[in-house]
């Protein structure tokens, strides 16, 4: 009994170091009040998320709720006012900027990479084979030496920004198969390769871990160093989007992002943060 | 004490006409955000076309195949297990175990069909792969035999509860004329009960095709046309689900109207037979 209460006091001790630590950052939140609605891109997600929860514990007026749906979605929401911020894993069009009046914020920059299951003995692939194999055409791990088995691709619905990135600068806007199976976010994604030897698909590189393995494309690795080297060509920014100058608590949540501690968050995710 | 007895009708009344006129909206609103879709002639060429939306085609023939393939399969693996279940509780079995396992079939109705699709995804997709080695293992059979075992307990309740009420006299007929238990299910129960049978059967069907987690889950929602119940196949409610995140302005999503109508088309359709073959005049002999 005597050490559980110890370990309580040792971990409201730790609760406290943490907070008081980075309260220079979160202060921008002093005596705020409201809710902040965030939609869209799925791998901003473990970002937004974790920014929401220390503000939330900081202060507990603010109210924020975050949303998937992907790019698509994020983009369109935030031009209809549904949500203050919109999440984009792409650049948004000269045409929704136009139209919405949209003002971009690049934090983090992220790499998209295609993974297979760990026990997938191929680990490298030409960017050649990588659009045969998405489009159909080398359907067998065989003929790319691995085992002598159906290869099953993966891919994200249309509204996603890491589908819109890796089609355009992996694929070369090459055909995805019908035969593809579709799953709906980049944890998906994620899971559904990992729990299966014969998958391929791609992710933010922010959700490579253990469970999946990264597949070397024209000899480049998709790593984090990688990317941000530049050596790794398949990345694109990850953009909050607002309609119009933001204000407000809106404005303070992506000044809080653009923070040291905030572009601490992105990078411990596994992006690359901007400053 | 009249005046309480007038408001309970009014509040009764009004209940009955708002859940009608709900239904009746829904139908409404799907057909007139749906309206330009019908006003172009586009309406009839979906349901013919396949889904290609780089190429400009929207159509949902692929998902109403995935659809109905998913469902009729899930029903011919559940309507066998579901009649001999019954059986087992309400006169084969003994009465305090059939008794336990109708309990547990009670139960299973309450389950949230995501919790099938999760394990569906951990146990039965690996083994389906492995298995026959063809495709990921997301596919039409994984999909039906969990909606299989989804739709289960709805039949084995309804058919059970169908067989109880056989009138006592004729089951004690049976006995005296030296039928077994067999006999019995086959001669005097099943015909008795064929109509609450039929019933049961169409209302699993209804719930089968109105599933989406366990499709969108295990299916794969591959849009391709399937040739064998090995493919990945994706449903109209699964295509939904995946199609609703696109920008509300294109025609991808514009499309999605129809398949809410089908959809709707589909139930409405299961519900008013079963309906009309409850009124139907039946003769029991």
């Amino acid at each position: 009994m005597k050490r559980v209460i110890c370990l309580a006091w040792i971990s409201v001790f730790m609760i406290a170091g943490n907070l008081s630590a980075f309260a220079g950052n979160l202060n921008l939140f002093e005596g705020m009040k409201g809710t902040l609605r965030i939609a869209g891109g799925t791998a901003h997600i473990p970002v937004m998320k974790e920014a929401a929860k220390r503000i939330m514990t900081f202060n507990g007026d603010i109210q924020i709720s975050i949303a998937g749906g992907g790019s698509g979605v994020g983009i369109k929401q935030v031009g209809e006012g549904l949500v203050n911020i919109g999440n984009s894993g792409r650049k948004p069009t000269d045409e929704e900027i136009n139209k919405y009046q949209l003002k971009m914020f690049k934090w983090a920059i992220d790499g998209v990479g295609v993974v297979v299951n760990p026990e997938n003995k191929v680990k490298a692939l030409s960017k050649t084979q990588l659009i045969d194999i998405f489009s159909g055409k080398i359907n067998n791990w065989k003929s790319i030496g691995g085992v002598d088995k159906p290869i099953n691709v993966y891919t994200r619905d249309k509204a996603s920004g890491t589908r819109a990135v890796f089609w355009k600068k992996a694929l070369d806007k090459g055909e995805i198969t019908a035969k593809a199976n579709f799953v709906v976010s980049n944890g998906a994604m994620k899971s559904a390769i990992s729990s299966n030897p014969y998958a391929i698909g791609y992710v933010s590189v922010g959700y490579i871990d253990k469970s999946v393995a990264p597949v070397a494309l024209g000899g480049v690795v998709p790593t984090l160093e990688n990317v941000k080297q530049g050596n790794y060509q398949i990345a694109r920014g990850l953009y909050s989007n607002t309609k119009g100058e933001p204000s407000g608590l809106t404005k303070k949540f992506i000044d809080f992002i653009f923070s040291p501690e905030g572009q601490k968050i992105a990078s411990e995710k596994g992006f690359i943060p901007v400053q | 004490m009249k005046l309480i007895d007038h408001s309970i009708e009014k509040f009764f009344w009004i209940a009955a006409v708002l859940s009608l006129s709900i239904t009746v909206l829904i139908f409404g609103f799907m057909v007139i955000l749906g309206f330009p879709l019908f006003k172009g002639g586009q309406f009839f060429e979906l349901l013919s076309q396949p889904w290609l939306p780089d190429y400009g085609t929207y159509g949902i023939y692929h998902m109403i195949v995935g659809t109905l393939s998913i469902a009729f399969i899930g029903l011919v693996f559940a309507f066998p297990l579901s009649l001999g279940c019954s059986a087992f509780i309400s006169v084969l079995g003994p009465k305090r175990f059939g008794q336990i396992l109708k309990k547990t079939v009670q139960m299973m109705t309450g389950i949230p069909t995501v919790i099938y699709g999760f394990v569906g995804i951990f146990l039965l997709v690996p083994i389906i792969r492995e298995l026959f080695e063809h495709g990921s293992g997301m596919c039409i059979l994984s999909a039906s035999i969990l909606l299989a075992i989804l739709i289960s307990p709805t039949m084995i309740l309804f058919f059970s509860d169908s067989f109880d009420q056989v009138p006592k006299p004729f089951l004690d007929a049976v006995d005296a004329l030296g039928g077994n238990k067999a006999q019995k299910i086959l001669y005097v129960i099943l015909p008795y009960s064929l109509r609450g049978v039929i019933t049961g059967l169409v209302l699993a069907l209804g719930r089968a095709m109105g599933d989406t987690m366990i499709a969108l889950m295990v299916a794969g929602n591959a849009v391709a046309l399937p040739d064998s119940v090995l493919d990945s196949a994706r449903t109209l409610t699964a295509h939904i689900a995946l199609i609703i995140a696109a920008d509300f302005e294109s025609l991808e999503f514009k499309t999605l109207f129809a398949c809410g109508i089908i959809l709707y088309l589909f139930t409405t359709f299961i519900t008013l037979s079963v309906r009309s073959f409850d009124l139907m005049p039946w003769r029991r002999k």
